[in-house]
């Protein structure tokens, strides 16, 4: 990961809030903020890990911002290509299930039947407690 | 002579001419010599030897299950198999055991068919080239043909032979690799965006995609719900339809498989004539980055069916240019999805950390994916923050019925099949394609075959001829959704027509050809 300091050298020329905007991409209006990567990266619970990751997200969302020229005035969103058939129910019968050993099996812990996870209902730390992309 | 197509090689399994461990083990061995190729993540030899050796009693008593029984299949490996280690080429999954197979597998296993292994791809299905997964790069059998090298020799230029080796495409390559190199009759593959097609084109095989909902896709790790479709490679139109024969049909274990009732088995009508055909030629299709070659026989191609009586007209999809925007990003949505679910809880990788859930799904992931999947799911997860959600994923939504209108504008305009390029040009060397990333690349190789997954269309990839360098092309046929039949007997028309070459990989074939001796009477080719 990236040491604090590598970060704060980086950031000073780009100055507050502004982001970390790639010089290649002419739209990179700083709306990749700090506070955005951080949000993105606790709803993902995937780091970015890189100026590099960031440069790419902008340049991807420049690509989408390609679709506002589409004029979309009176279209319905779709959901499916299926849209205009009923989905299929089948009936409700118990037909197979009672694996409880073969699906325990692909876990790296377990304890009799249960799955152990870590202590939950504890946030992630804040940005500017951990390493990398500190608040301005 | 040898037995290179399924429908062949089923008759001399029916008239004894081999038996199922007999062909099961030529498959074995070019396995192994075609490892340099790096198609195969896992061969289960033991599991086909021991399913050749039970077919072969099927045989015996008289009881084959049909024209799949004793054929080798490979999978690619992003489809569960029980009991076989399926790793989506990802270190999330490294290890990981499926249960249960998934439906498509599970019913090429009730014919019958010997599953050889799975193969490789780019992590997660996401890519163009079969370059990044994580047990590395899947090389195109076509960069060892005689066909390539002699062209090759005469180019004062051309460096050392291997280190300029071609990408299969992707992101179903080693399926590809799999078929291309004769290690299998037929492999799965999967398509979201071309996955299948792509691949298909850039090793000279079928590539076929379903229409969506025609398929299971029940025991496919999911990419994009709305999009994903298993896709099935061969080396003949014949080969694929037998194949879809076996696999299609509803699933009460995959509530996007269509209950209506569909022709089965799909033995397709021969086409004596193209008269009452309309083929259609999308324009916005005619794009600079094409090249030459492929604009070429895409032109000829459609020459070909004048020439023949059918009609040919220009179509328009006016949509096309933002079709591929809208691909990148309903995509990259539903893989930040579909892609939560690895936590490291209760399958695949799990981390050290054990301060809290949190920190361990975090560092699962981060340790898991690769820089690919972790920038689309990040992209994605931008697209649907609340504040942009409408503008663009809804935008994006809103697109993709304007995309798939157009399609059905098209047909209604009495086009019967659509034909386009499938890729932008032939195979292009592993060094020469690592240049860009793979969102640029996914973005410059999709761009013929993804408005067909957002449209959920059946299409086809069909090779064609080869290129002034010895490689590959193929072309596009894309049907009305359902009409999956259709569109594969005016390709199996195409196919007679244009008689691709087969592939010369004539040191590996040498050894096979003492084992193929007694095929001899059996002999069926192309050229029937």
């Amino acid at each position: 990961m990236w040491s604090r300091l590598v970060w704060l050298g980086l950031r000073a020329p780009l100055g507050g809030r502004q982001g970390f905007t790639s010089k290649a991409d002419p739209q990179g209006s700083g709306r990749i903020t700090a506070q955005v990567i951080e949000h993105l990266e606790r709803l993902a619970l995937v780091d970015f890990g890189s100026c590099e990751a960031v440069a790419r997200l902008e340049k991807a969302i420049a690509f989408a911002d390609r679709l506002r020229a589409v004029d979309t005035d009176g279209v319905e969103p779709m959901e499916s290509v299926l849209e205009d058939r009923c989905l299929y129910l089948r009936s409700d019968n118990v037909v197979e299930g009672n694996c409880a050993d073969e699906l325990l099996q692909n876990s790296h812990r377990v304890v009799e039947e249960y799955f152990v996870a870590p202590p939950g209902n504890i946030s992630l730390p804040k940005l500017d407690e951990q390493e990398p992309f500190p608040h301005s | 002579m040898e037995v290179l197509f399924l429908l062949s090689v089923s008759a001399a399994l029916k008239q004894g001419q081999i038996t199922p461990t007999e062909l099961c083990q030529k498959c074995l061995s070019l396995i192994k010599k075609t490892k340099f190729l790096n198609a195969y993540i896992t061969v289960s030899e033991e599991v086909a030897l021991k399913q050749a050796e039970e077919s072969e009693k099927r045989y015996k008593n008289g009881q084959s299950l049909g024209d799949l029984d004793g054929i080798p299949i490979a999978v690619k490996d992003n489809f569960s198999t029980s009991g076989i280690e399926t790793t989506c080429a990802s270190n999330m999954l490294k290890g990981y055991i499926p249960p249960y197979n998934a439906t498509v597998v599970q019913k090429l296993l009730d014919q019958g068919a010997l599953l050889m292994g799975k193969t490789n791809l780019d992590e997660f299905a996401m890519g163009s080239g079969s370059t990044d997964g994580i047990f590395g790069p899947v090389k195109n059998p076509w960069s060892y043909s005689k066909q390539y090298r002699e062209k090759r020799k005469q180019n004062p230029h051309s460096k050392n032979e291997d280190s300029d080796w071609l990408i299969t495409g992707g992101s179903s390559g080693g399926s590809a690799a799999a078929v291309s190199a004769f290690t299998c009759y037929a492999a799965l593959g999967s398509d979201t965006g071309g996955s299948t097609r792509n691949p298909a084109a850039h090793c000279g095989l079928v590539g076929f995609k379903p229409s969506y909902g025609l398929v299971s896709r029940h025991g496919l790790i999911p990419l994009v719900n709305s999009m994903d479709v298993p896709g099935i490679l061969t080396r003949c139109v014949d080969d694929a339809a037998i194949v879809l024969g076996a696999l299609a049909g509803p699933d009460p274990k995959d509530s996007t498989t269509v209950h209506d009732p569909i022709n089965k088995p799909f033995m397709l009508p021969s086409l004596a004539d193209v008269s009452k055909l309309c083929i259609g030629i999308p324009k916005e299709y005619l794009i600079p980055e094409l090249s030459s070659e492929v604009r070429s026989l895409w032109s000829k191609a459609a020459d070909l069916f004048e020439s023949e009586g059918a009609k040919v007209l220009e179509v328009s999809l006016p949509h096309t240019s933002y079709s591929i925007v809208c691909y990148h990003v309903l995509c990259t949505s539903e893989v930040a999805s579909n892609m939560a679910r690895f936590d490291g809880l209760q399958y695949g990788h799990r981390c050290d950390i054990n301060v809290s859930t949190e920190a361990m799904y975090a560092a699962t992931r981060r340790e898991g994916f690769n820089d690919v999947v972790r920038g689309r799911i990040l992209s994605g997860n931008f697209f649907l923050l609340k504040e942009n959600y409408e503008n663009y994923f809804v935008k994006a939504q809103k697109v993709r019925r304007l995309i798939a209108n157009d399609f059905v504008n098209a047909f209604n305009s009495g086009v019967d099949v659509l034909l386009t390029p499938t890729t932008l040009s032939e195979a292009v060397p592993y060094l020469e394609f690592i240049k860009e990333d793979n969102r640029t690349r996914s973005a410059q190789d999709d761009i013929f075959t993804q408005a067909v997954n957002m449209a959920g269309l059946p299409a086809v990839s069909i090779p064609v001829a080869l290129s002034n360098q010895g490689l590959p092309i193929g072309l596009q046929f894309i049907g009305r959704a359902f009409c999956d039949q259709q569109l594969l007997t005016v390709a199996r028309w195409f196919e007679k027509q244009v008689q691709f070459p087969v592939i010369q990989l004539q040191e590996l074939m040498d050894d096979c050809s003492a084992v193929l001796e007694n095929e001899k009477s059996a002999s069926v080719s192309l050229k029937q």
